[in-house]
């Protein structure tokens, strides 16, 4: 008896936990592999370096997690930032026009200003968009679609352009290095998402957010000063781009105005609202954006082992992703599993009271990260 | 006389959530052609009741029966469908949209698919007209005040039959009243007697209790999300009623009439000379001392509100200034102001009070924390301990700080948001409708709270429709018309409702 009533009650509680389905959803995706790749979970040494399917989806998966990191917060005060990708253009041209203008490209000082010069510009643009969200009450579709557009002009004024390609070992190591028999950027992406869980939760700036994505009429009357967290929250999402075009410029060692982080904001957007956070603003969930790149990025590779056709590449990623957002909705699970889940738990009988009765904070909280808007 | 069947019948019905039992075993039943008020304190499952009925929430358990016929209402559409027509307290309508197009939305009359906009015109208009109100119906809903969109919410309501007339069985009207004045609160019952001679069955929810005794045929009254009773109303006076919604005998209210204002008055706390804002208020001059209670009687829509927005810089003053503690405050944004010690619970709670989304005690710290900044949260210890503190004072159902605060009944959510500001210590709270759309018990509790607030020294500057409650807090009554302050009156045993009113009528105190 007591284990027909607790266990049905652990299993409700951990499938109202605010993670569970995109946590479900990024397993079941990586099963999907097994069939094809039988060694798809393996890793191996070689070289002092980790190898592996899943050492390369963290790899490769590493710029969209520091975008969509950033863009979660943007999201959470009820805006979304459409210019990361151009953003994402114009540090990596900045930085490697810099090295590639110096005479010994393998100078870590060079490299540093060259980073610097990069991410100064960045958080450049987000002031921008921040600027005009928050003091010009621009709309912030329209706000950062200037800098979306325009940005990508201005990589191509950087690098004329061209394509250009640097030779810098220590700039190399961002995006291409390894440390510890890792990749190096799993270090930095690892590094950011600690930073911003701790600016987040650590201080009040968490709750701030959310209070102004929430209600933005009522926190202004209680006193938040919303426009410098919006505005600081727009250098933020620019910042973390900033970073994520570091990496992409130096994976390739090359700065391309036209082509890096391409379409990244919208994997971006994705990933956010895979993970949990509702484009209405309000709640938002770190971890489970971080989840949620980590889907996209594995149903990319997925597609490549399991040999989806190339042309239809994209309406593959597309029919997964709405089943993906579906799953997440309680109204079309309830609408789909629910009279089978109620009888089940019916047939055991008393069991439902209990269950709810164990964990009622579970169910409140759960029920508005999941919302998929 | 032998009973007709009744429309509708709720037996045993039963809603959960977690946590909580909102509603166990309730039987309602309601006939054709009555008007029918659902009675209980805010929590006792009224809104619960409705939003089963409406389809809102599903049933956990028990039977709707509608015409004899066995009913599940899945959505809010199914219950339109079969005839239950609802208006809630808050008006959902589009602002932006036409008073026409507000009322025929979703059902618009088309001709090969086309909307024909001279028809769907034509019949709001008549519809409008029919029903006695001097509506145009091609004005934007926005160019109303809110009192006439409620109006606009019921023509809606009841034009789920196509415009012929209403197919409506059952009109649910959630609070009503809270917003309207006498004359539009009268329009209003007119139009509820003449739709119930039609037949239709009206479930009726007010506060008010002189409303239900006007109004109404029959009640039903819930407590804690029981059934205590269903009686008609000329069989149960009102002081039987209040016993039976608070389940214990009268007293906690007369306390409040025994209590002797303070008399002293401290130093001067504000000082406003010529605030005004066009369009606002005209500019007024106004004094708070330290510890006094400054009421605000007037008309809805005569400047109380827009007088409390200008004191708190939630809306920016064109001419005059304010002084705080003899300090100079400039009002600019509400910042100045929580910074100068004012602090203001808006007359409305869900747009510019709650953070639904998030916890009570996420909602209880917000306003600290934000005169605090980002970067100094408040220590996790101290939070709790706070929060734990005015959840008990104020005595917060239910009493989780991890509840989501839209889930709270209006009552508590009010608590909520005093709770947020008594935590901060202001100097001057201002109060625009606390009770406003909640129960007895809480007014009360609420009122109580405010009498022993001044006594430490704090200022209150109350606003509340109720006059009685205005004259039985305030040691002055700011009497404002048509958007101008208009007289201070010093309380005393000789001033009573009806001078006031004199007063408000004429514009001037003798």
């Amino acid at each position: 008896m007591t284990t027909s009533s607790t266990t049905p009650s652990r299993w409700r509680a951990l499938t109202r936990h605010h993670l569970f389905w995109p946590v479900a959803v990024l397993i079941l995706l990586l099963l999907v592999n097994v069939p094809f790749t039988p060694d798809f979970f393996s890793v191996r040494m070689a070289d002092g370096h980790l190898y592996g399917s899943l050492v390369s989806i963290v790899l490769f998966g590493s710029p969209l997690i520091l975008v969509a990191v950033g863009m979660t917060l943007v999201i959470a005060t009820g805006g979304i930032d459409l210019s990361v990708g151009a953003v994402v253009a114009i540090t990596g041209a900045l930085a490697c026009s810099y090295i590639s203008d110096q005479n010994d490209q393998g100078a870590l000082s060079g490299v540093l200003l060259a980073m610097g010069l990069g991410l100064l510009a960045a958080v450049v643009c987000g002031l921008w968009n921040g600027f005009l969200v928050a003091r010009m009450g621009i709309q912030p579709i329209i706000a950062t679609l200037i800098i979306m557009v325009a940005g990508r002009g201005v990589a191509q004024l950087i690098t004329d352009g061209q394509i250009i390609t640097i030779n810098s070992e220590p700039y190399k190591l961002i995006g291409g290095g390894y440390w510890l028999t890792l990749p190096f950027s799993i270090f930095v992406v690892a590094a950011v998402v600690a930073v911003t869980v701790a600016l987040t939760r650590r201080t009040a700036l968490g709750l701030l957010v959310e209070a102004v994505g929430g209600n933005a009429e009522a926190s202004r009357l209680v006193g938040i000063r919303s426009r410098r967290i919006k505005i600081m929250v727009y250098m933020f999402c620019a910042l973390c781009a900033g970073i994520a075009g570091l990496m992409i410029s130096s994976n390739t060692s090359a700065a391309d105005g036209n082509n890096a982080g391409l379409w990244i904001e919208l994997d971006a957007i994705l990933a956010v609202v895979i993970g949990g956070t509702s484009l209405l603003g309000g709640r938002f969930s770190i971890g489970g954006t971080v989840v949620g790149a980590l889907v996209i990025q594995t149903l990319t590779t997925t597609i490549y082992t399991i040999g989806v056709p190339t042309q239809t590449n994209l309406v593959f990623k597309a029919a997964v992703v709405i089943v993906v957002c579906l799953l997440q909705s309680p109204k079309f699970r309830a609408k789909v599993f629910g009279a089978k889940f109620a009888a089940r738990f019916a047939a055991k009988g008393g069991a439902k009271p209990a269950a709810a009765a164990a964990d009622p904070a579970a169910a409140t909280e759960a029920a508005p990260k999941m919302e998929v808007s | 006389m032998a009973e007709p069947r009744p429309v509708l019948e709720m037996a045993g019905i039963v809603k959960e959530f977690p946590g909580v039992r909102a509603l166990s075993d309730v039987d309602f039943r309601l006939f054709p052609g009555e008007i029918h008020a659902l009675m209980g304190e805010n929590g006792a499952g009224k809104s619960t009741l409705i939003k089963v009925l409406t389809g809102v929430y599903t049933l956990d358990g028990g039977t709707i029966t509608l015409d004899g016929r066995s009913v599940r209402i899945a959505s809010p559409l199914q219950a339109q469908q079969a005839g239950i027509s609802t208006v809630y307290q808050e008006v959902n309508l589009c602002p932006n949209l036409s008073v026409a197009e507000n009322i025929f939305i979703g059902r618009e009359p088309t001709r090969l698919g086309r909307i024909q906009w001279k028809r769907l015109r034509r019949e709001a208009a008549e519809l409008v007209d029919r029903l006695g109100l001097d509506i145009d119906v091609g004005a934007p809903l926005s160019s109303y005040p809110l009192a006439v969109q409620q109006l606009v919410a019921i023509v809606r309501s009841l034009n789920t039959g196509g415009g012929e007339g209403p197919g409506t069985k059952v009109l649910i009207l959630d609070e009503p009243t809270s917003s309207l004045d006498r004359d539009e609160v009268l329009q209003l019952f007119s139009l509820m007697r003449r739709l119930k001679d039609e037949g239709v069955a009206i479930l009726f929810v007010s506060h008010f209790l002189d409303q239900i005794y006007e109004v109404c045929d029959r009640m039903t009254v819930l407590r804690n999300g029981t059934l205590v009773g269903e009686h008609m109303v000329s069989d149960l006076d009102q002081v039987g009623l209040v016993q039976l919604m608070l389940g214990k005998a009268m007293g906690q209210l007369d306390e409040l009439h025994e209590h002797q204002l303070r008399s002293d008055a401290g130093d001067t706390l504000v000082q406003a000379e010529g605030l005004g804002r066009t369009g606002g208020i005209a500019p007024f001059d106004l004094e708070i001392k330290e510890g006094e209670v400054i009421g605000l009687a007037g008309l809805l829509g005569s400047g109380r509100t827009e007088l409390a927005r200008l004191l708190f810089g939630a809306d920016q003053p064109d001419t005059g200034k304010v002084t705080i503690d003899g300090r100079p405050v400039s009002m600019s944004a509400p910042n100045d102001a929580i910074g100068a010690g004012v602090a203001f619970c808006s007359e409305n709670r869900k747009s510019e009070g709650l953070v639904p989304d998030l916890t009570v005690r996420e909602n209880i710290i917000l306003a600290l924390q934000a005169s605090r900044g980002w970067t100094r949260p408040i220590p996790v210890a101290q939070r709790d301990e706070l929060v734990a503190k005015y959840i008990k004072a104020l005595d917060i159902r239910p009493a989780n700080p991890e509840a989501r605060v839209g889930q709270l009944s209006g009552g508590n959510q009010q608590k909520v948001l005093l709770a947020r500001w008594l935590i901060t210590q202001p100097k001057l709270l201002i109060l625009d409708e606390p009770t406003r759309g909640i129960d007895i018990g809480a007014k009360a509790e609420i009122q109580k709270l405010v009498v022993s607030l001044s006594e430490e020294g704090m200022s209150v500057l109350y606003i509340a429709a109720e006059l009685e409650e205005v004259l039985r807090l305030s040691h002055t009554i700011g009497v404002l018309r048509d958007r101008r302050l208009v007289a201070q009156i010093a309380n005393g045993p000789e001033i009573t409702p009806s001078r006031i009113l004199e007063t408000i009528a004429s514009g001037e105190h003798q």
